[in-house]
């Protein structure tokens, strides 16, 4: 759910024409640069309630997955 | 309550051009780059003027365009976090060189959110009864505190300042006005002032340099954040929709904030009036830059309501909803 969920932010906010997108593609690939990441950051950030406050150790989407699975799980302890 | 129109706009920016190009030069960074992160392409760079030589002439551009006597001025409220000097306030120098003699002069620290303070601090003096007629001037020379070797922020900022009078009056002018602060975020964008070193001090404290630092992802948040949550909170609150607003006058800090804001907001990007590619960041001359340009090119009638919203540094945010006369 959460990586389908992110995916979909990603897929959006590039408007990329893929409907599907390989979770280890990092955002260079994708042609992204800070402010987008930024902005997908928000985006994330809202749909799941969470604060991420490092985003510079995430690279790709699998990192953004884990970042948002782990803020997640410190919610709810 | 008093009414309180807005009775007159004012502007002046610095002769010199630097555009992308020129900055390519001085630190490692091309047109391209700059462009597509903030939307700027060049900006106006103070050659020997300090923020009071713009603050005057922006007064002076103000005064005029309300057909005012400066001796009507009974307050000044400059913002400005560049002033000349921490005593006199830079307000007093306006004062000094325009010979608004009646004037109560004052500078106010806000960041890029001063000029909405300022007009705030104004229309309260105003509405109250305690003063008639108020010039409020942002004013900044950001050249002065930039880190012209920090490629990361030297390629934002510019130099400028911008006034509006302000007078009691028949027709209600400021329509609503929502204003806040987180301090707890304050780091995420300094511009530091003197430490303290004196006799008493063990330990001898070096100079800061004295420039600006800026978290970008912190502070590319908080704008994106407060800019939808004022535009969707000022319009719910004065009743108004968003068509009724002609424009919207962000602060000038960057294009990409705006385009995503529009986005999220659902609406034309065009709504947002910008012409940070041509002047940058000037911080508290930012809003007023524009506000004047609308007025200048004759792009309101009387009637329109403008939505304006200042954010930044403190963190300091505050939009007004004005009527054109």
């Amino acid at each position: 759910m959460i990586t389908e969920k992110i995916k979909k932010i990603i897929i959006d906010q590039l408007e990329l024409k893929q409907k599907n997108i390989g979770i280890k593609t990092s955002f260079e690939d994708l042609g992204m640069d800070s402010l987008d990441l930024f902005q997908i950051i928000i985006e994330v950030e809202e749909e799941f309630q969470i604060e991420i406050e490092d985003a510079d150790e995430i690279k790709t989407i699998e990192d953004l997955i884990n970042v948002t699975k782990d803020k997640i799980k410190k919610q709810e302890d | 309550m008093n009414k309180v129109e807005i009775i007159g706009t004012g502007s002046y920016v610095p002769s010199k051009v630097v555009d992308n190009d020129e900055l390519s030069h001085m630190v490692s960074t091309d047109d391209e780059w700059i462009v597509s992160r903030t939307g700027i392409r060049e900006r106006r760079i103070s050659k020997e003027e300090n923020t009071s030589d713009m603050a005057t002439k922006a007064a002076v551009d103000a005064i005029k365009s309300a057909k005012i006597d400066v001796n009507d001025i009974q307050l000044i409220v400059l913002a400005t976090s560049t002033p000349d000097d921490f005593i006199p306030s830079t307000a007093c120098i306006v004062q000094k060189n325009i010979k608004a003699v009646n004037a109560t002069c004052f500078d106010i620290s806000a960041a890029c959110s001063g000029f909405v303070y300022g007009i705030d601090i104004a229309a309260q003096f105003i509405r109250t009864g305690r003063f008639s007629t108020a010039l409020v001037i942002g004013a900044e020379t950001l050249s002065k505190v930039t880190d012209w070797q920090d490629r990361n922020t030297c390629i934002l900022f510019g130099d400028g300042a911008s006034a509006v009078i302000l007078q009691k009056g028949d027709k209600e002018g400021i329509i609503s006005i929502s204003t806040g602060s987180d301090g707890s975020k304050g780091d995420a964008l300094v511009c530091p002032a003197v430490p303290v070193n004196n006799f008493l001090s063990k330990t001898k404290v070096s100079l800061n340099k004295g420039t600006v630092s800026m978290n970008g992802k912190e502070i590319f948040k908080f704008a994106v954040k407060i800019l939808v949550k004022l535009v969707k909170e000022m319009v719910v609150e004065s009743g108004y929709s968003l068509k009724e607003i002609k424009y919207i006058i962000p602060h000038q800090a960057n294009y990409r904030i705006i385009e995503f804001v529009a986005k999220k907001l659902g609406i034309n990007p065009d709504k947002f009036y910008t012409n940070l590619d041509i002047y940058g960041n000037t911080s508290a001359a930012s809003i007023g830059i524009a506000l004047d340009e609308i007025y200048k090119k004759n792009l309101v009638k009387s009637g329109d309501k403008i939505l304006i919203i200042g954010f930044g540094g403190g963190l300091t945010y505050g939009g007004i909803i004005i009527e054109v006369l």
